[in-house]
């Protein structure tokens, strides 16, 4: 899908032209990082929730000489994420991210949750991968709330639909905004308009058309008056 | 032409006593009928162009009478796509981008991005650099905590706290200028060091300032803790419960005013912090008050820390001794052919990182500032990611003002320290 944009071995492109040609993406597979087998044991939680969930929990790594990655089943995150938070011995109260990575090259998409115990004072890593035809996961809002607008985000840069999230719309880009998804390999630096078709969208936008009251707020879809120009 | 005379009635209220006091005792309010009013909510545009919104924040109120509803905040205003940005560019010409995100404490995220960077490289910085970049962290803690006194300050009416707390500020600002050469965008840090070495000097005028600034606080201190209106204006206003803030991500002195004593610092300690002597301030109630002192409380701890930072300054070397992270020096690259052709390929190809993934966190101003940095092996990140604290506590103020009155989501919105920079990124 973004073959296109892929510089051409060997030749280097620098200055404007690496900026044209979009990001330098590797060609070669996921990059797995060789490790000794066992280093699962070493992290308490690893090895419980391998005990526990040995069909769920895909493969582990440990990345930056400390940081231990799980790479769970797309399709039970919420429920090996709630066990996460609530089991006693694991704790992790605290979600201190939820973003996403996107390798370039077809590669599936990993959604990131960064979890921190305070209880524990441990911290761990989650990794969920997308395929690019299947951009969909569960939503975690109802474990974390600071999930809604990290997940609302993700919507916005990534394209990832979030399942049962109260209030999925964009949150940085404007609503109008209907070049794609801004942190994919495949979206060009400078956008996919116009500068003038840019700026033209950007007047066109009169947000008092987007609200009326009683009829929004957080978990209710903003009534939209002015028909954008994308539905 | 007629001449037309009028009285004015100047002077006297009758219903007044003589040195102001109503003579009858307090007024009381009217036996007037209620009229009937319509009971349409009305929609209230907070910013995004306003002084009180520190930033270019839009909140959508929705107002019955006076009191808040609802309660939207529409951001992504400053938006200028620092991530997407940063995966064109190597791993040292990022350093550039952090500091922009969060104008109010660069020095912060600077050494946060290089922090993260050396751990996926496996970087042991060297001790000198490591002192150096703590002092720029309290530094920096101070300098953000200083917009925040003052800016929040002045919103509920105290003006003479914003003046004492920027002429502080400047003084700080002289301090990066010194040290970096820029007032704002100081791009301070690289991988495996730093710019350059502490100027000659340098650490007395932060020992001077350290020694002197307390008592600029204590005067704020004093205008402010025990001030009738400001209790009234900050106290049980925008209350949220431990465990509250917990799960809606709340983190650094937000979180700490709700009484939970989460620091990074003391919790997953780098550069040694375990064996600085210094106690993290927690409050009670989670309201605006506890908010503000222990913010008041952090900024004295940053000047303990200060003072044994600068004590403990080692000598050496600043930056790592390593040929393939480290640039020559100007001297050699000037001089000397292998180091120039040294320096030609570090500055246009970059520095390799190992394929993996790093987050790494420090306690920034803020709250928990975490860089998530995902490498495949070349001298450009594939994802680089700023866990914003900001945003993250930002995202709670709908449940914070609902119930208050419209001048609270003033003092609410204050009270959270938000950069709008870094929300938007």
């Amino acid at each position: 899908m973004a073959d296109d944009t892929t510089p051409d071995e060997g030749a280097t492109p620098t200055g404007f032209e690496a900026v044209e040609g979009g990001p330098e993406l590797s060609t070669g597979e996921s990059p797995q990082v060789v490790q000794p087998e066992g280093l699962e044991r070493t992290h308490p939680t690893v090895k419980a929730t391998f005990d526990r969930f040995p069909d769920a929990v895909l493969r582990h790594e440990i990345n930056a000489g400390d940081q231990h990655v799980l790479f769970l089943e797309s399709s039970r995150n919420l429920e090996l994420l709630g066990w996460l938070r609530d089991d006693p011995d694991q704790k992790f109260d605290l979600l201190s991210d939820v973003t996403a990575v996107d390798y370039g090259g077809g590669r599936p998409l990993q959604v990131v949750y960064q979890l921190w115990s305070i209880t524990y004072r441990r911290s761990l890593r989650v990794k969920c991968e997308l395929p690019l035809d299947a951009l969909e996961i569960d939503s975690v809002v109802g474990l974390w709330s600071t999930a809604n607008w990290l997940e609302r985000e993700v919507y916005d840069m990534f394209g990832i639909t979030f399942r049962n999230h109260p209030d999925l719309r964009r949150i940085l880009m404007p609503k109008n905004y209907a070049e794609g998804h801004p942190l994919r390999k495949d979206f060009p630096l400078r956008g996919r308009f116009s500068r003038a078709e840019q700026t033209r969208r950007a007047l066109d936008l009169d947000a008092d058309d987007y609200y009326l009251p009683g009829e929004r707020g957080p978990g209710r879809d903003p009534q939209i008056l002015g028909e954008s120009e994308e539905s | 032409m007629t001449r037309k005379t009028i009285e004015y009635t100047v002077g006297r209220n009758p219903e007044m006593g003589i040195d102001g006091r109503p003579a009858q005792g307090l007024m009381e309010p009217l036996e007037v009928e209620e009229p009937t009013l319509g009971t349409e909510r009305m929609l209230v545009n907070l910013g995004p162009q306003h002084p009180a919104t520190h930033g270019v924040l839009r909140l959508i109120l929705e107002l019955e009478g006076e009191t808040v509803v609802s309660c939207t905040p529409d951001i992504g205003f400053l938006h200028s796509s620092f991530e997407k940005l940063g995966e064109y560019r190597t791993w040292n010409q990022i350093v550039t981008l952090t500091d922009r995100m969060d104008y109010l404490a660069p020095l912060i995220y600077n050494c946060a991005y290089a922090m993260s960077v050396e751990k996926l490289m496996g970087i042991e910085v060297t001790p000198r650099c490591k002192v150096v970049r703590v002092i720029m962290m309290e530094l920096d803690r101070i300098f953000s905590h200083l917009l925040w006194l003052g800016t929040t300050a002045i919103d509920v009416g105290a003006f003479t706290p914003f003046l004492y707390a920027f002429q502080e500020r400047e003084r700080i600002y002289k301090l990066h200028e010194s040290l970096t050469g820029a007032r704002i965008t100081t791009s301070a840090t690289r991988i495996g060091g730093m710019m350059a070495d502490i100027p000659e000097g340098w650490e007395h005028d932060v020992r001077h300032f350290i020694e002197t600034f307390p008592r600029t606080l204590d005067e704020i201190d004093t205008l402010l803790t025990t001030n009738a209106i400001h209790l009234g204006r900050t106290l049980d206003i925008g209350v949220i419960s431990a465990e509250d803030a917990l799960n809606a991500g709340f983190t650094g002195p937000n979180l700490r005013a709700t009484g939970l004593d989460y620091d990074l610092r003391k919790d997953n300690p780098y550069y040694d912090y375990e064996t600085y002597d210094f106690d993290v301030p927690v409050g009670q109630n989670g309201d605006c008050y506890d908010r503000y002192l222990v913010r008041m409380e952090e900024m004295r701890q940053s000047v303990k820390i200060l003072h044994q930072a600068l004590d403990r300054l080692p000598g050496g070397p600043i930056n790592v001794e390593d040929p393939h992270i480290s640039l020559p020096s100007k001297t050699d690259a000037m001089n000397d052919m292998a180091s120039m052709i040294h320096h030609f390929k570090m500055i246009m190809e970059g520095i390799p990182a190992p394929a993996g993934d790093c987050y790494f966190a420090v306690e920034g101003s803020k709250g928990e500032l975490g860089m998530y940095v995902v490498s495949d092996g070349g001298s450009k990140p594939v994802r680089w990611r700023i866990r914003p604290p900001s945003f993250v506590n930002l995202s709670v103020i709908s449940q914070l003002v609902e119930g208050h009155l419209l001048a609270d989501v003033i003092m609410v919105n204050a009270s959270l320290d938000i950069v709008l920079g870094e929300i938007d990124r």
